[in-house]
């Protein structure tokens, strides 16, 4: 059986990788002159299932609970290093709520946040730790990904083709195309976000930071040699690549917040792109004839791509069917709210 | 409609108006909408707009859910800046209506009440049917309707701070001098309790954003909001009693002559 993916980012090459270990042979398509130019580019590689809880529905944690095994251990790029997620003082209700809605963290004080993260000592009083969560390099992980994918016999990678100039036709497609399968899906929509690379060797944080705001929340993830990512604005508008000065104050700004060391960093770079999202904002596997597409993974690229790879690779050897993620009006999708853990607010200690 | 709240000439039954900010998700947004019953939503285009109205799937998004769009400027911080997203808005969304928010302050998000007044009256002079984001100051409010207002919607407490209501004599004051201009709380309110206290003070109707969007379950607190707003309502309409010191027993005291007096 031979599989067409089309579309060599983070969906692509996961779905790539599940179907040639399930034998299928396997070819990707990819426009660009190498994997990984697209949005997964400027992912925060966060592989942070329990926080992503504060906005996300359940089954995104479900799913992304999947990705800390694969990342960490099946391919080897993640550190299991945990999240620390933290809030202005004056922002302390923001805390409050985010441990209404997550789970499997702890709340520490200042003395536990020193311990963890040294240069925060006596920044911020109290925070939560997610010691299960996991962080990668989404530029390094995407290359040992393709590294792997080309150590498979099965596999063959075709770079700068246009997969509709192909003349053969393949037993089946995946359609990892992201924002720029649009044309196919009804109701897919960019969300933009952008990001910024920063370098300071004032600083060095062992695991990302989540800062906490109401207007605008931010995270820094350490990429190792001083480079920190710093990210992300999320615009419901469809412009690709201009990075606004607004975005680039409150991102410095923020990550100024975290520490004050970030205003002499070194700006290295500044990225901006499309999210792809469905309006329930939760991702899909459509089937189409001998078509499947993996799209809507939103924000969480790194996070959803291994669950979504594994179920595509059984809907297309062995005719599976998976609900959750096929079916639109699933229950598991449900997108009405959840139920608040009262708890978890006295045990935040914020006192809201 | 029994009880229409009228808006620049529209009758509308529902007295709630909800942002559509900061959903989970726009199913989410969608569902709390209908879950609500409000008639009309806001949308803010300064910054969604982006270098080339590049907002327009939300937009549709929004477009595509069949309630009145009420356009609004938020993120401007000059008067120019608001006139100048108030004009796009009026072209994208095919609309007169404009929610003026002209901010002046970044920490309280407080109008710039001066910057407010000027493009106000630049708005309605140029057509546009204006709802100003104010404070509850009087003075303003009288410049507000010089200027071409026909509504008012002051806050109750700053932006996003679910407080609720902040300073309940000024409100009071503003439904009084006021009796027939419509009055939307806008801003600040965070229970459903919150929302009824204000339409039993006789006001028109609630804007709401975060309170909803951020909750835990944004569709059933869309729910509980137009409840406690119908509530509040009615409260209104049916003459609470005036409080008195005393108890005063709901039967009466048979077998006393005389009542203690002093």
């Amino acid at each position: 059986m031979l599989a067409r993916v089309i579309g060599a980012g983070v969906a692509g090459l996961c779905a790539a990788y599940a179907l040639a270990q399930k034998g299928v042979d396997v070819e990707i398509v990819e426009r660009e002159a190498s994997p990984g130019l697209g949005c997964s580019r400027f992912a925060g590689g966060m592989i942070a299932p329990w926080c992503e809880l504060e906005s996300a529905e359940p089954l995104v944690a479900t799913l992304g609970e999947e990705a800390l095994g694969f990342w960490s251990h099946e391919i080897g790029v993640a550190t299991v290093a945990g999240s620390l997620v933290v809030a202005p003082q004056r922002e302390r209700a923001e805390l409050a709520d985010f441990a209404c809605r997550t789970s499997h963290f702890e709340t520490l004080d200042a003395k536990g946040v020193a311990a963890l993260e040294p240069d925060l000592a006596g920044r911020f009083e109290t925070a939560l730790f997610f010691a299960e969560e996991a962080h990668l390099d989404p530029r390094a992980a995407l290359v040992a990904l393709t590294e792997r994918l080309a150590c498979m016999p099965n596999v063959t990678l075709y770079l700068q083709q246009d997969a509709a100039q192909l003349a053969t036709a393949p037993d089946w497609t995946i359609d990892c195309r992201g924002f720029a399968a649009r044309d196919a899906l009804s109701g897919l929509r960019g969300v933009k976000g952008e990001m910024l690379i920063l370098r300071s060797e004032e600083i060095s944080l062992s695991r990302p930071v989540r800062m906490l705001h109401p207007r605008r929340p931010v995270y820094l993830v350490p990429r190792g040699e001083g480079l920190f990512m710093v990210g992300a604005t999320m615009i419901e508008n469809e412009e690709r690549a201009r990075v606004t000065a607004r975005s680039v104050v409150e991102l410095v700004n923020s990550a100024f917040a975290i520490h004050p060391a970030f205003a002499e960093a070194e700006i290295i770079e500044m990225g901006s792109d499309l999210r792809p999202a469905f309006p329930d904002n939760l991702p899909r596997l459509l089937k189409r004839d001998r078509a499947l597409y993996i799209n809507g993974l939103y924000r969480h690229g790194f996070l959803l791509a291994p669950a979504l790879a594994r179920r595509a690779a059984e809907v297309v050897v062995n005719d599976e069917y998976f609900p959750e993620v096929m079916d639109a009006h699933s229950d598991q999708r449900a997108i009405a709210g959840r139920p608040r853990d009262h708890a978890a607010v006295a045990a935040a200690g914020t006192g809201v | 409609m029994t009880d229409p709240v009228r808006l620049y000439d529209v009758a509308l039954s529902s007295r709630l108006l909800l942002g559509t900010a900061r959903y989970p998700s726009p199913a989410i947004l969608a569902e709390a909408i209908r879950a609500s019953g409000c008639e009309i939503v806001t949308v803010s285009l300064r910054r969604e707009a982006g270098g080339a109205r590049a907002g327009e799937a939300f937009w549709s998004l929004i477009r595509d859910i069949g309630v009145r769009v009420l356009p609004n400027t938020a993120g401007c911080r000059t008067a120019k800046e608001a006139i100048a997203t108030a004009q796009m808005a009026r072209e994208v969304f095919a609309t007169d209506w404009i929610k003026l928010e002209v901010i002046g302050e970044e920490d309280t998000l407080q109008p710039d009440v001066f910057g407010l007044v000027e493009a106000a009256r630049a708005l309605a002079d140029d057509g546009f049917k204006v709802f100003p984001y104010t404070t509850d100051d009087l003075v303003v409010a009288e410049r507000l309707l010089d200027a071409g207002c026909r509504v008012l919607m002051p806050w109750a407490a700053p932006i996003g701070s679910g407080r609720g209501v902040n300073d309940v004599f000024a409100l009071r004051a503003l439904r009084a001098h006021f009796p027939d201009t419509p009055l939307i709380v806008d801003a600040g309110l965070g229970a459903p309790s919150h929302a009824a206290l204000v339409m039993e003070m006789g006001y028109d109707a609630v804007l709401l954003n975060t309170a909803v969007s951020r909750a835990g379950d944004p569709v059933l607190m869309a729910r509980a909001f137009a409840l406690a707003i119908e509530a509040g309502r009615a409260g209104f309409l049916a003459e609470p009693m005036t409080p008195r010191d005393m108890a005063e027993p709901s039967t009466p005291v048979i077998g006393r002559p005389f009542d203690r007096l002093a």
